[in-house]
């Protein structure tokens, strides 16, 4: 293979807010540059995991490598880095990003700039990114693209009046795209003589090749047989296999030189040694510094999980490694509780990052779950100068040996139209927001800039805002750090005994109203017993919430005769059986999905 | 199609005469349905054929169902004559609104006129079912029904406290207002009285919610909670016999064309150990646990200790506790 024309490479992502068509454009960037014919497109290629096409997100960066035959009959490669959607991931992304020269900006023509579009493009404006904007679904009969591509130069201030107005569904104009591409986006830099200097961008585990690095060479070359360390992690490796991304496969190749994307191999056991946003450099010829913006990536939220069977406790083991082998955000610990047995407290990146590993888990693995209320990670200041951080609500120090608690707050963008304004407001101060400012992006939609408590968004904030703005809000937000506040924890307690996997913190304010609804919930979940059961929720041992489940009075079947007894039979078997799905507090039975209760606290 | 139907059930009567030859029967029921509005002639044809295959006891206790209003003197005496000894009349209630509300076409008055005729007739032996806890039913109402029916001194009472059923029009309409039906405790409340008002007129309860005078307890009846075998013929009809139960075919189409059989079920050793007490402690004198007290001896002392179950003269039974809550006891004796 002939030494590759850094000129003749784009190496580029596209960035959307959420169902702008990001995934569909590259769909169409990938049939038009005939890598696959159309018949062996499967809807979305990028999207591999069953759960990302379902869902419509991306959860992993998936790279491809097309090659494009331009206008001026050149050859061009083309890199295309998907990045994940969504704001739980929000560091992948930036580490995508900075494996790119230029960024595809998709934006909805009927529904204009979101919040999600402004947070990816200052994003890649940070990353010094050529953003070149594109007008998707012009095809909507809603579809207004002179008024979206005002919008851009107001709002985000670039060149936008050139920008390809195209439908990636029906491929219109799709070609004028790639064309920008080439004349947009600048070709990339580096010396392949210098010493090694890769970005990862992600990795992922697979079972014969080992860690597979996704990497972008920014100087040096990297070919078989280099001796790698991962500067940051110290963990070093023989470079088995170098290559680039094919549609879905991975294609070998002699080197990787300065400017191109592709991957590594090296009989790498484990992902946590190839974390996203190291610098790999060749040990023999090393660099003389890593790559800029390395960082660890944090668990933001944490809950317990554990098997519904106790007795696939050891499944529920190995499943978490294996996520974990392609998932180094994926924490997890043993841990024991008294009402639900031998578990696992988790913490992920955020809410969905919980949902998502909580599916593949039943999915993929077959695991029947009991999930309890995710909390996020609270500092807990002791009086005796001792700093914990605190991830399960039941390791709460004595009240008395705390001096003060504190909590994590985001710095958060809403975007509505104005007739939203004060509902979504209403909503923020409810959720404890701190009010920043508010920017009018146009007569009719306003940019709402609020900090948030992060415990007041991880459950139900983001249905919460769509349901008050008639799905019309838009929402982004970033970790902002650490603030003090009055916390405590909520216990409940049935037949008078505490239950430790439904304990949660909550602010002092809100626990009365927490309390109240988590009763009045559980009430609605747990069965009648022969016995009545109370139901109450405490804090600091005192009661501040009751109901109660009434004795059953009545459960019996009046008539047995001769033809009824199969049946007869069959009835009790189910009420058998349905006591078998239920945890036993004490001497009471409570059903699995009772511990999930607190997350539908708002339903109403 | 009545006769076409009678003529089927005979034929498949005729075809256990082998089965016929290793049994004496004790007890004959008539029932299910209402076999009342059959034409006179048609239930002594029935009950010659069965005397026909079957050798029957000379005591043998002889039962047929019937609604009133579906009674005259004509039939009932042919009833008499063909050996019937037991007549189990479905009142339900004295009252007639609450008649209408469950959708009985019949009224208090028919029910008067049929049981005076049945006595006239010679019936000795009558039944009467009732149902309490019916919907926009009283406590005052349900007892105006007891005592009504208690000024005609049947022999024994069926008193059902109405369970409302999935998947029955009763069910779809009074799942959107249970405020209608009484309330949990108000159903306790009249089955308790029930047992009350009863016992002071003569009657003791039996099983779960059969009442009667001393020695009119229903044989036939007894049987199904005691395990005895029986044999079924007819639409739906079930058997048990040895290890072995079975229904008939529910369709009539199919039955009318000859194919009786139905589902089939051999019985393990588990499922009978379980079936004698889930059967048997709906009698309220219960069961000897002997045979099987190794088995269940730590739920026995669990149940006993929750009050539910009392062992008295070496026999395990319900207690009123453990009545209302039956399911749950029952269900409690069946293994994983």
């Amino acid at each position: 293979m002939a030494t590759v024309d850094q000129s003749k490479i784009r190496n580029f992502c596209i960035v959307a807010h959420i169902d702008h068509g990001k995934s569909t454009l590259a769909d169409r960037i990938i049939e038009k540059t005939g890598l696959l014919t159309s018949r062996e497109m499967q809807s979305q290629v990028l999207d591999n995991m069953d759960l990302e096409r379902e869902r419509g997100i991306t959860i992993k960066a998936q790279a491809v490598r097309t090659i494009y035959r331009a206008k001026d009959g050149e050859e061009y490669i083309f890199n295309l880095i998907d990045t994940p959607g969504h704001v739980d991931f929000n560091y992948e992304v930036s580490r995508s990003l900075a494996a790119c020269e230029g960024a595809v900006l998709v934006v909805d023509a009927a529904q204009g700039i979101e919040a999600q579009t402004l947070a990816n493009v200052y994003l890649a404006l940070d990353h010094d990114l050529e953003v070149m904007p594109v007008i998707n679904k012009i095809d909507l009969p809603s579809a207004e693209p002179e008024r979206v591509i005002e919008e851009i130069e107001d709002v985000i201030g670039i060149e936008a009046q050139d920008a390809p107005r195209i439908s990636a569904k029906t491929g219109e104009n799709v070609d004028e795209v790639l064309e920008q591409i080439i004349k947009k986006i600048p070709a990339p830099q580096g010396d392949p003589e210098a010493p090694l200097q890769a970005l990862i961008f992600d990795s992922l585990y697979d079972s014969y090749k080992g860690v597979i690095i996704f990497c972008r060479v920014k100087e040096g070359t990297v070919r078989k047989g280099t001796p790698i360390r991962m500067m940051a992690t110290g963990a070093e490796a023989e470079v088995v296999e170098v290559g680039y991304f094919g549609a879905g496969q991975f294609i070998p190749c002699d080197e990787l030189s300065a400017g191109m994307v592709g991957y590594i191999t090296g009989s790498i056991k484990n992902v946590k040694d190839t974390r996203v946003g190291d610098t790999v450099t060749d040990r023999s010829n090393p660099c003389a510094e890593p790559l800029p913006g390395y960082k660890k990536v944090q668990s933001m939220v944490y809950c317990g999980l554990y098997p519904a069977d106790g007795a696939k406790y050891p499944d529920l083991r190995d499943a978490l490694e294996k996520l974990q082998l392609n998932d180094a955000a994926l924490q997890f610990e043993p841990e024991t509780s008294a009402a639900l047995g031998f578990g696992f407290r988790c913490g992920f990146l955020g809410l969905l990052h919980l949902e998502i590993i909580q599916e593949r888990l039943e999915r993929e693995y077959n695991l029947d779950l009991v999930t309890t209320a995710p909390g996020v990670i609270y500092r807990v200041h002791k009086t005796s100068g001792e700093m914990i951080e605190l991830t399960n609500p039941s390791n709460l120090p004595d009240p008395s040996e705390i001096d003060y608690m504190e909590e994590p707050v985001v710095s958060a963008e809403i975007m509505v139209t104005t007739e939203f304004i004060g509902p979504i407001m209403e909503l923020c101060q409810e959720r404890r927001g701190v009010y920043l400012g508010m920017e009018y992006i146009e007569a009719t939609r306003a940019l709402l800039k609020y900090d948030l408590p992060l415990n007041e968004i991880i459950y139900d904030f983001f249905d919460a805002l769509k349901s008050r703005s008639r799905g019309y809000a838009s929402f982004d937000y970033e970790f902002k750090g650490y603030v003090q506040s009055n916390l405590v924890k909520l216990d409940i307690l049935i037949n008078k005994e505490e239950v430790d996997a439904l304990s949660f913190i909550v602010h002092g304010d809100s626990a009365y109203e927490r309390g109240r609804k988590m009763c009045e919930k559980l009430k609605e979940e747990i069965p009648r017993h022969l016995f009545e059961i109370p139901i109450q929720a405490a804090v600091g041992g005192k009661i501040i919430a009751r109901e109660t489940v009434k004795a059953m009075r009545k459960d019996v079947l009046a008539k047995c005769y001769g033809g009824d007894i199969t049946r007869k039979r069959k009835l009790l078997e189910k009420q058998k059986e349905g006591k078998k799905r239920m945890r036993q507090i004490g001497n009471v039975e409570i059903p699995q999905k009772a511990f999930m209760s607190v997350l539908k606290l708002d339903d109403k | 199609m009545q006769s076409a139907y009678v003529e089927q059930l005979i034929r498949e009567t005729e075809g256990a005469s082998a089965l016929a030859e290793a049994y004496e029967a004790s007890t004959v029921f008539i029932g299910g349905g209402t076999p009342s509005i059959l034409p006179t002639c048609q239930i002594p044809r029935i009950l010659g054929k069965i005397r026909e295959i079957f050798p029957l006891r000379k005591d043998a206790e002889i039962t047929i169902e019937a609604n009133p209003g579906t009674m005259d003197a004509e039939k009932l005496h042919a009833w008499r004559e063909a050996g019937v000894n037991r007549l189990s009349i479905g009142l339900q209630s004295a009252d007639n609104r609450e008649l209408r509300l469950l959708g009985r076409i019949h009224t208090w008055e028919e029910f008067l006129d049929n049981f005076r005729l049945a006595r006239e007739a010679g019936f000795r032996n009558i039944n009467v079912d009732l149902m309490s806890a019916l919907p926009e039913q009283t406590c005052g109402g349900w007892i105006n029904t007891l005592e009504k029916v208690l000024e005609l001194h049947p022999e024994h009472i069926s008193a059902y406290s109405l369970i409302i059923e999935e998947g029955t029009p009763f069910y779809s309409r009074y799942e959107e207002h249970p405020e209608l039906l009484p309330a949990e405790d108000a159903d306790r409340r009249m089955y308790e009285d029930t047992r009350r008002i009863l016992h002071e007129h003569g009657y003791e309860r039996y099983e779960i919610s059969n009442y009667a005078r001393p020695g009119y307890e229903c044989r036939h009846n007894l049987g199904y909670w005691s395990r005895t075998e029986y044999k079924g013929f007819g639409l739906g009809a079930a058997s048990l016999l040895g290890r072995v139960r079975t229904a008939n075919q529910s369709d009539l189409k199919e039955y009318l064309a000859g194919n009786y059989a139905g589902e089939r079920e051999e019985l393990s050793e588990q499922a009978v150990r379980e079936e004698y007490f889930f059967l048997g402690l709906r009698k309220m004198e219960g069961v000897d646990p002997e045979p099987y007290r190794a088995h269940y001896r730590e739920l026995l002392d669990r149940l006993q200790e929750q009050h539910l179950i009392e062992e008295k003269n070496g026999r395990i039974c319900l207690t009123n506790r453990g009545i209302d809550v039956s399911n749950y006891v029952l269900a409690q004796f069946l293994d994983d």
